[in-house]
């Protein structure tokens, strides 16, 4: 019930944000936009991903979005030509992936074959085996070891790679005024 | 901003909060919600804070730039180093259960300090994109 109410929420914050041409107030609702996730999550019970969502999407995007928009004007302007086929190409690729949703199993159904795989082991033998109360942390930093130290790698490349784009320039710049 | 004394009586007060709740997220990350992740983008955002409140400069002065551009690899490094570690004392690459006598313990070992290197990496890196994203205005100035 509550999550419905906040995804009908969300779907309003989209609709003013394509409606929008002040990209100021697109990026503060794009803040109140994961706020509304974060809370959806926290009432799926996924405390971990909504504590994510909650710094990274609405507090630390924001911030370089507002960096950003320092650096170019804040008023959208109008587009030259109208985007139907755009349009048309990202509705149907929704309307696919709503196709998708279809087929999956309810939420919470614990008979669904995600919770028949791997999932029965992790929760019998982790007090076994690695004895720490979340769950999440164990299954993260333990029994997909590998998995997180390639995306902390990705982040670390994530990072090497803004440097690499935008130091070059720093200095160009500087040899400008020299 | 520079000049607004209520916003900087305020950020003063905030900022070891939010810094002590990102230790707190660290550290209580195996009983509760949270992990490195998440508390290093909650202690980049208290620098992040400092920074949009009291300068870039100033900023750069309490967490410098070579600090942070290593604090990117050395999270990594630090990651890595857990799997050479469990290399060395004869089990797998990422293996735990060596790194202490009791295995249990050896989880909890090798949890912590993976977890120190996601937040490690994870903060320099965002601070990093912060400083080089508010850098280019000054330049462009």
């Amino acid at each position: 019930m509550i999550i419905n109410v906040l995804l009908s929420f969300m779907a309003f914050t989209v609709l003013v944000i394509v409606r929008s041409r002040n990209l100021f107030g697109v990026v503060i609702l794009g803040g109140i936009y994961s706020f509304l996730m974060a809370t959806v999550l926290v009432a799926m019970d996924a405390v971990d991903v909504a504590m994510t969502e909650a710094s990274v999407g609405a507090g630390i995007s924001t911030v370089l979005f507002l960096g950003a928009l320092y650096l170019c004007k804040s008023e959208e302007s109008r587009p030259v030509y109208k985007p139907w086929l755009p349009l048309i190409v990202s509705i149907s690729v929704g309307a696919v992936l709503v196709y998708g949703t279809l087929g999956l199993p309810e939420f919470s159904n614990s008979g669904s074959p995600i919770h028949q795989h791997v999932v029965p082991r992790y929760l019998t033998e982790m007090k076994k085996e690695v004895d720490v109360p979340n769950v999440v942390t164990a299954v993260l930093a333990s029994y997909r070891g590998y998995d997180t130290l390639g995306e902390t790698t990705v982040v670390f490349t994530a990072g090497a790679g803004v440097i690499a784009l935008l130091r070059r320039r720093r200095r160009g710049s500087r040899e400008d005024k020299a | 901003m520079k000049h607004d004394l209520i916003l900087r009586v305020m950020a003063k007060l905030l900022i070891p909060f939010i810094l002590l709740f990102a230790l707190y997220v660290q550290f209580h990350g195996d009983f509760g919600p949270g992990g490195g992740f998440q508390a290093g983008v909650i202690l980049a955002a208290g620098v992040i804070f400092y920074a949009l409140i009291y300068g870039l400069p100033d900023a750069r002065k309490v967490v410098p730039e070579p600090l942070v551009e290593s604090m990117m690899a050395i999270g990594v490094l630090i990651y890595a180093g857990v799997g050479v570690a469990g290399l060395i004392l004869g089990g797998n690459y990422l293996d735990y259960f060596v790194l202490d006598t009791n295995p249990v313990t050896g989880q909890h070992r090798g949890i912590f300090w993976v977890e120190v290197g996601v937040a490690t990496t994870v903060s320099g890196v965002m601070l990093k994109i912060f400083y080089m994203f508010t850098d280019r205005g000054n330049v462009d100035e």
